[in-house]
């Protein structure tokens, strides 16, 4: 066993790679979110109960459609996205002149109906889902198992949350959502439908959290309360990486993942607390986030 | 006026009619409320099963006792001791409530059981794991009857001891049920020679649990303790499986619910041991019950149902031994009757509360095993209720 000042080193390094992966899937979680909320502001408190939609929809493509993982990571996105669509669509939209708290709390309310719904028809215990079998099995490293469904998400997270980063930081298409938030009216004068592209941002953030919970479902209990345990935290990553900063969130929560994995090693006691206590930190001497470009 | 003394002079006559059973059953009629977790996370280990479960006592009793009749109120403790304690509060200081059933997370019953205590009503403890409601908290109107901690470690982790798995290492659910089993638990190992080689005490409602896993794995421990509940317990072990965890050690779930059991993915969970109060598919008399539980509520039933049902049935039977419903009355009863069910084995409800009974030493199917969705659990071995439970403290002697 190798020790470094009295501490464990290879089980160290195994809590820097689980924290790592935890990290990715906080990454994923929190970019959909930094984008609804960074970039539209639109304060989306039902993100958690899409990622549990996500969840229950590929369980229950299985079950009753036969669909496996595979399709589903496709399938699912799309359909928890229309759902997206259409929440703002039809429940946003017409507040959206309000104050903030009204979205705030709408987004809020869905997510509890959503929640009762899935507890009501699904019960409160959970239900299985199974790896898929490519994926079972896993790598023994020096310090550590490595399962290979943890290694798969590690590269899934990376590969999605880099195209979403270049597709709007990089693109047209990124510039034209960037413009059309900042500045509506200018971009409304120059022919490009803003509405529109509100619409699908929105329903584009929300679908990765539906991309999430398919990803989530075979290592986690399928639950209805699995999103509203999540959200907070997603929410605090977002903060503490800034407002408006889809980077920033990305960054974020890969290095919250591994924090919050060396609390588990060091302190569990703390591990849920400690994201938090990042965040006040955070806004104390950076109020505008890590990588924010605004207060 | 004459009309007046008419009416007066026929209310009396109807009083003194009924004043037989009135003078023993107070309000005319017997009141049972079930507080329990409609919609949490323990929602279908006690939440409307509970309530179902009560419901069927009532009925099967004949829906009356001496002549009056009984009526069942339910209720949301949303796992919140101070909305729990209000709701018992006003059942019995406004709406006549006898006794209150279901009583699901330790914490709730803690608050719910001090106002009962007070009011003098009795707890019919369904569900609540913790045993401190007939040690350090007892109280001469508490009836704890499913299973408690030390009945769970007792069950689990002293044959596992004694068969040479000496080293442990816990993951625990870090708020007072978790510390509790974690407690008694430890105490069996090292009663047993055995010793205690780490702990982590994960927050409630813990996701991810590779991290825990992973101390475990380097603890050099031959067991590892899942000293949690409901989706806690199913985490850790997708978790542990998913680590390589359960080729390495043992895994011991202290408490696994019927519903968590089957929510479990069967090549994970196949395998694994734990101690029950009930299981369904035991025998003749479980599988009957449970059939008709099923028929009602539409999924099998936890322990906690089983044992609202039993325990319910056992106070109706002793109010009508009793000829009243005097709670202190009733208590003495249902101590002096012998509890005997499909539930209740060779069972005693001791002076302090405690309901002592055959407890199951269970192992979870594998999946080739499984003849359906709800054959989860095969019965390994009965554990005499008087070597799962702790010995009767001298101070809760409530003779």
């Amino acid at each position: 066993m190798v020790t470094f000042l009295g501490i464990n080193l290879f089980g160290l390094f195994g809590q820097l790679l689980v924290g790592l992966i935890n990290g990715s899937f906080y990454a994923l979680l929190s970019l959909g979110l930094a984008i609804i909320f960074g970039l539209l502001k639109i304060i989306n408190f039902a993100q958690g109960a899409m990622y549990m939609l996500g969840a229950f929809a590929a369980w229950l493509a299985l079950q009753y459609m036969g669909i496996n993982y595979w399709a589903a990571l496709i399938i699912v996105p799309l359909a928890v996205g229309l759902v997206g669509v259409l929440m703002e669509r039809f429940l946003i939209r017409p507040i959206a002149n309000e104050d903030h708290l009204y979205s705030l709390l709408l987004t809020f309310g869905f997510a509890l109906m959503l929640q009762g719904i899935f507890t009501h028809m699904y019960g409160s215990s959970g239900l299985s889902y199974s790896i898929p079998e490519a994926l079972r099995g896993g790598t023994k490293l020096p310090f550590m198992y490595l399962p290979d469904y943890r290694a798969w998400i590690i590269c899934a997270s990376v590969v999605v949350c880099g195209l979403t980063w270049w597709m709007i930081e990089k693109t047209k298409l990124g510039a034209y959502l960037r413009a059309g938030t900042e500045n509506p009216q200018l971009m409304q004068a120059f022919g490009i439908n803003v509405p529109l592209i509100v619409t699908l941002t929105f329903g584009f953030g929300v679908g990765l959290a539906g991309l999430a919970g398919v990803m989530a479902a075979p290592i986690y209990s399928v639950s209805p309360d699995m999103g509203s345990n999540l959200l907070i935290v997603v929410f605090a990553i977002v903060v503490i990486g800034g407002m408006g900063s889809i980077g920033g969130a990305i960054l974020t929560g890969l290095g919250m993942g591994v924090i919050e994995g060396l609390t588990k090693y060091f302190y569990p006691e703390a591990s849920n607390t400690v994201i938090f206590l990042v965040m006040v930190i955070v806004l104390l001497l950076k109020p505008a986030g890590l990588f924010g470009k605004e207060a | 006026m004459k009309m007046m003394k008419k009416t007066l002079l026929a209310a009396s006559v109807a009083a003194i009619a009924s004043s037989a059973a009135m003078a023993n059953v107070s309000d005319g009629k017997v009141k049972i409320g079930v507080l329990a977790d409609m919609g949490g996370v323990y929602a279908d280990i006690c939440g409307q099963g509970c309530v179902t479960a009560t419901q069927m006592a009532v009925e099967d009793f004949g829906g009356e006792v001496l002549g009056m009749p009984i009526e069942v109120v339910s209720a949301d403790d949303q796992l919140k001791p101070d909305v729990g304690s209000a709701i018992v509060r006003k059942w019995v200081e406004n709406e006549q409530v006898d006794a209150v059933g279901g009583l699901v997370s330790s914490a709730v019953v803690g608050a719910a059981t001090k106002v009962l205590t007070d009011a003098k009503k009795i707890a019919l403890i369904s569900t609540a794991a913790s045993n401190a409601f007939t040690t350090k908290a007892c109280s001469p109107y508490n009836v704890h009857w499913t299973y408690n901690v030390a009945a769970l470690a007792n069950g689990t982790v002293k044959p596992m001891v004694e068969a040479g798995k000496k080293k442990w290492f816990f993951i625990t659910a870090d708020y007072a049920f978790g510390h509790a089993l974690e407690g008694v638990a430890s105490k069996v190992i090292n009663d047993n020679g055995g010793e205690v080689v780490g702990v982590a005490r994960a927050p409630l409602s813990t996701t991810d649990f590779s991290s825990y896993i992973l101390q475990a794995q380097s603890s050099g421990a031959d067991v590892v303790a899942l000293a949690n509940a409901g989706n806690d317990t199913v985490n850790a072990l997708k978790a542990a499986a998913e680590f390589g965890l359960t080729d390495m050690m043992d895994v011991a779930g202290l408490l696994v619910f019927t519903p968590n059991a089957q929510a479990m993915d069967a090549n994970v969970a196949g395998g694994m041991r734990t101690t029950t109060g009930f299981y369904w598919d035991y025998d003749d008399k479980t599988r009957e019950w449970s059939e008709r539980f099923m028929a009602r509520h539409g999924s099998i039933p936890a322990m906690g149902h089983a044992g609202a049902y039993s325990m319910t049935m056992h106070y109706l039977k002793a109010i009508e031994a009793a000829g009243t419903d005097d709670s202190d009355a009733v208590i003495k009863k249902m101590k002096e009757m012998k509890p005997d069910d499909f539930f209740s084995r060779n069972a005693t409800l001791r002076a302090d509360g405690r309901m002592v009974h055959d407890m199951y030493y269970v192992e979870i199917k594998k999946p080739d095993e499984r003849r359906d969705s709800n054959d989860i659990m095969r019965v390994v071995s009965v554990i005499p209720g008087d070597q799962a439970y702790a010995p009767m403290l001298p101070e809760c002697n409530f003779k």
